[in-house]
């Protein structure tokens, strides 16, 4: 029932969230502090009495506040961020060329959280005082407290020089250019373990903590019991019973977490040089190009939007009682 | 902790009084936390990093600004320099002394402004409910989506870089969270015979939320609150990483990020600094765990 009418209204909700980050970006560029067209233009630019006047023209600066945002919202829907006057090029070209890294960078990073972090939940769970639950207990707090990106400069040290058996910068090794694709795919797996591994182990503490938590919490139940009574295999009680109902905080918690993996994806692809949005964000900084920064924010936005419908898609997928419900 | 209304009082004397028979909730809670090793290992390692950022520069001169020996001087070849010197020859132990004061500084009115923001949004939404609960959690929503390190560094970069701004810039994207607790511990409260007794003696709404539901509703806000100051600590360190910390000012942060291009050649400047906002981050969340244990007692064990 009503599955199709669910899914467009929560897309709906989604573009609504999104314009308002837009309308957002749009009261930045006016709240920040001096002209607007040379905050557009960016402090470094090098921006001309020519460039000026076109960006205020195009953006209808010398008109009221609310056809400005208009103005400003028409482009956006077509597709037009503005222009990057330091790189000379649109916005939107420039993400488009990034945003490809950073969703594979964050993919990764949250499957391997997720699945290394419960599995250390479910097996901790199942002795409860034993040696891996205290270890997931205090790995759990470690991983709170460390800085991401220091993780990562950490393990440039040790990979580059005590252990040098992964790439410690970049993407690809500009050697492969024209090897065979498979042989290029590899060459990225390999230069993705250790910023992947970096971003994931943060989360994958907290996953293991949670799912540790919530396997507890399931085993104690009455279905539990009854599917030992009536014989189930010790395989099939944890993992068709217990783990499918404790699976719903973790998903709770994955969507939840998507924005803060975005964050720490920003830190660790400047450490590692990983060219993507975040290490793009950073370049824009250094240069003062607020049209790049806000169009990453933007993206990155829309990006934590996906993730939420994804999140509540799967919730219906692992609760069919959910399915019913609006 | 605020005590309940005057007008009440009489109502809830006798609870109070059957309550301090057996002990108080919150001396049960000291008498909790007092027990429990971490946090007080937490509570050690915190006093420490506090004396030493507060009196360090007393017992230890020395301008962490100021280029006093050969640069990338590894730790304990000279015994001046007991930690080394970075890239351009500065010495560390100086800069971690003088570093701590911003990062905590920052983290911790980043933190109250965080709880501040959260705390109202959500008392608003979940004591009145209706229209006004829908505006605000739609608004939370809407910040929710928004990544905050990024967030935080457009506010910070369009806005000038001072110690302000940034605790500023991390209390307006780090409030969601304490909004939703809020609103959850509000809805819960309200319902309560107590709430219902003071609206019936005529108490304003001001006043019941502040004075009869708030307090109720602390604990949980109280280890919300010591958690959001590890997190602040850890946005203030990744933005001065990224080079958007005040740039006039020392910090553990900028320190990573300064010498971060070095690293193969010198691990000891990147390293100690990062290790100085660890065992803070660190310190922190062992004492909101034990607070959390101390005072939310049916949550003990999770």
């Amino acid at each position: 029932m009503g599955g199709t009418g669910w899914l467009l209204r929560r897309l709906g909700y989604g573009v609504i969230l999104l314009v308002g980050v837009v309308v957002l970006n749009f009261l930045l560029i006016r709240l920040a502090p001096g002209d607007p067209a040379e905050v557009i233009a960016g402090e470094m630019g090098g921006a001309t009495e020519e460039v000026l006047a076109g960006i205020r023209a195009s953006y209808g600066l010398d008109k009221p506040l609310l056809t400005q945002l208009g103005l400003y919202l028409a482009n956006v829907a077509q597709g037009d961020l503005g222009m990057s006057y330091f790189f000379d090029r649109p916005v939107a070209e420039l993400i488009g060329r990034r945003i490809g890294p950073t969703i594979l960078l964050v993919l990764t990073a949250q499957a391997l959280s997720v699945v290394i972090g419960v599995a250390l939940g479910v097996i901790a769970a199942r002795k409860p005082n034993g040696p891996l639950s205290a270890f997931v207990s205090v790995f759990a707090v470690i991983g709170y407290a460390v800085p991401v990106f220091w993780t990562g400069i950490m393990l440039i040290i040790l990979f580059a020089s005590v252990i040098p058996i992964f790439p410690v910068e970049g993407m690809a090794d500009i050697r492969l250019r024209d090897a065979p694709w498979w042989e290029q795919a590899l060459d990225v797996a390999h230069h993705l373990v250790l910023p992947a591994f970096t971003l994931a182990v943060i989360y994958l503490a907290q996953y293991a903590r949670l799912s540790r938590a919530s396997m507890l919490d399931v085993m104690g139940a009455d279905y539990i019991r009854t599917a030992r009574a009536k014989g189930a295999s010790e395989g099939t009680v944890l993992f068709r019973h217990a783990l499918r109902n404790a699976m719903l905080p973790i998903l709770t918690v994955a969507g939840l977490q998507f924005g803060n993996l975005i964050s720490g994806a920003l830190l660790v692809e400047t450490v590692f040089n990983w060219p993507g949005m975040g290490r793009l964000a950073f370049e824009s900084i250094l240069r003062r190009d607020y049209p790049t920064l806000l169009g990453v924010l933007f993206f990155a936005s829309m990006m934590v939007v996906v993730a939420n419908i994804v999140t509540d898609l799967s919730y219906r997928l692992a609760d069919p009682r959910l399915r019913n419900a609006k | 902790m605020t005590s309940i209304p005057d007008a009440i009082a009489p109502e809830a004397g006798a609870a109070q009084a059957a309550a301090a028979a057996a002990e108080s909730p919150a001396r049960e809670a000291w008498r909790m936390f007092r027990r429990n090793v971490p946090a007080l290992v937490g509570v050690g390692i915190l006093a420490v990093i506090l004396a030493a950022t507060l009196y360090g520069a007393l017992l230890y001169p020395g301008n962490p600004y100021e280029i006093v020996w050969a640069p990338h001087e590894p730790p304990g070849a000279t015994a001046a320099f007991p930690l080394g010197t970075d890239y351009l020859g500065r010495d560390l132990v100086a800069g971690l002394l003088t570093g701590g004061g911003p990062t905590l500084a920052v983290g911790a009115a980043a933190a109250a402004l965080t709880m501040a923001i959260g705390v109202s949004l959500g008392a608003l939404a979940g004591y009145f409910g209706g229209w006004v609960d829908d505006l605000l959690m739609r608004l939370t929503e809407f910040f929710q989506v928004l990544p905050t390190l990024l967030f935080a560094m457009v506010l910070v970069t369009l806005f000038s870089p001072t110690l302000w701004t940034i605790a500023f810039a991390i209390g307006v994207v780090s409030w969601p969270q304490t909004a939703r607790l809020t609103r959850a511990e509000f809805l819960k409260i309200r319902q309560l015979e107590y709430v219902t007794a003071a609206r019936a003696i005529g108490a304003r709404n001001g006043r019941i939320m502040w004075r009869v539901i708030l307090p109720n509703a602390a604990p949980p806000l109280i280890v919300s609150a010591t958690l959001t100051i590890g997190v602040a600590i850890l946005f203030e360190a990744g933005l001065s990483f990224l080079g958007l910390g005040d740039p006039n000012t020392m910090s553990w942060g900028l320190m990573i990020g300064a010498n971060r291009e070095y690293v193969l050649d010198a691990w000891w400047p990147v390293t100690f600094p990062g290790l100085a906002i660890f065992l803070t981050v660190f310190a922190v969340s062992l004492i909101g765990d034990g607070l959390n244990d101390a005072l939310n007692p049916k949550l003990r064990g999770r």
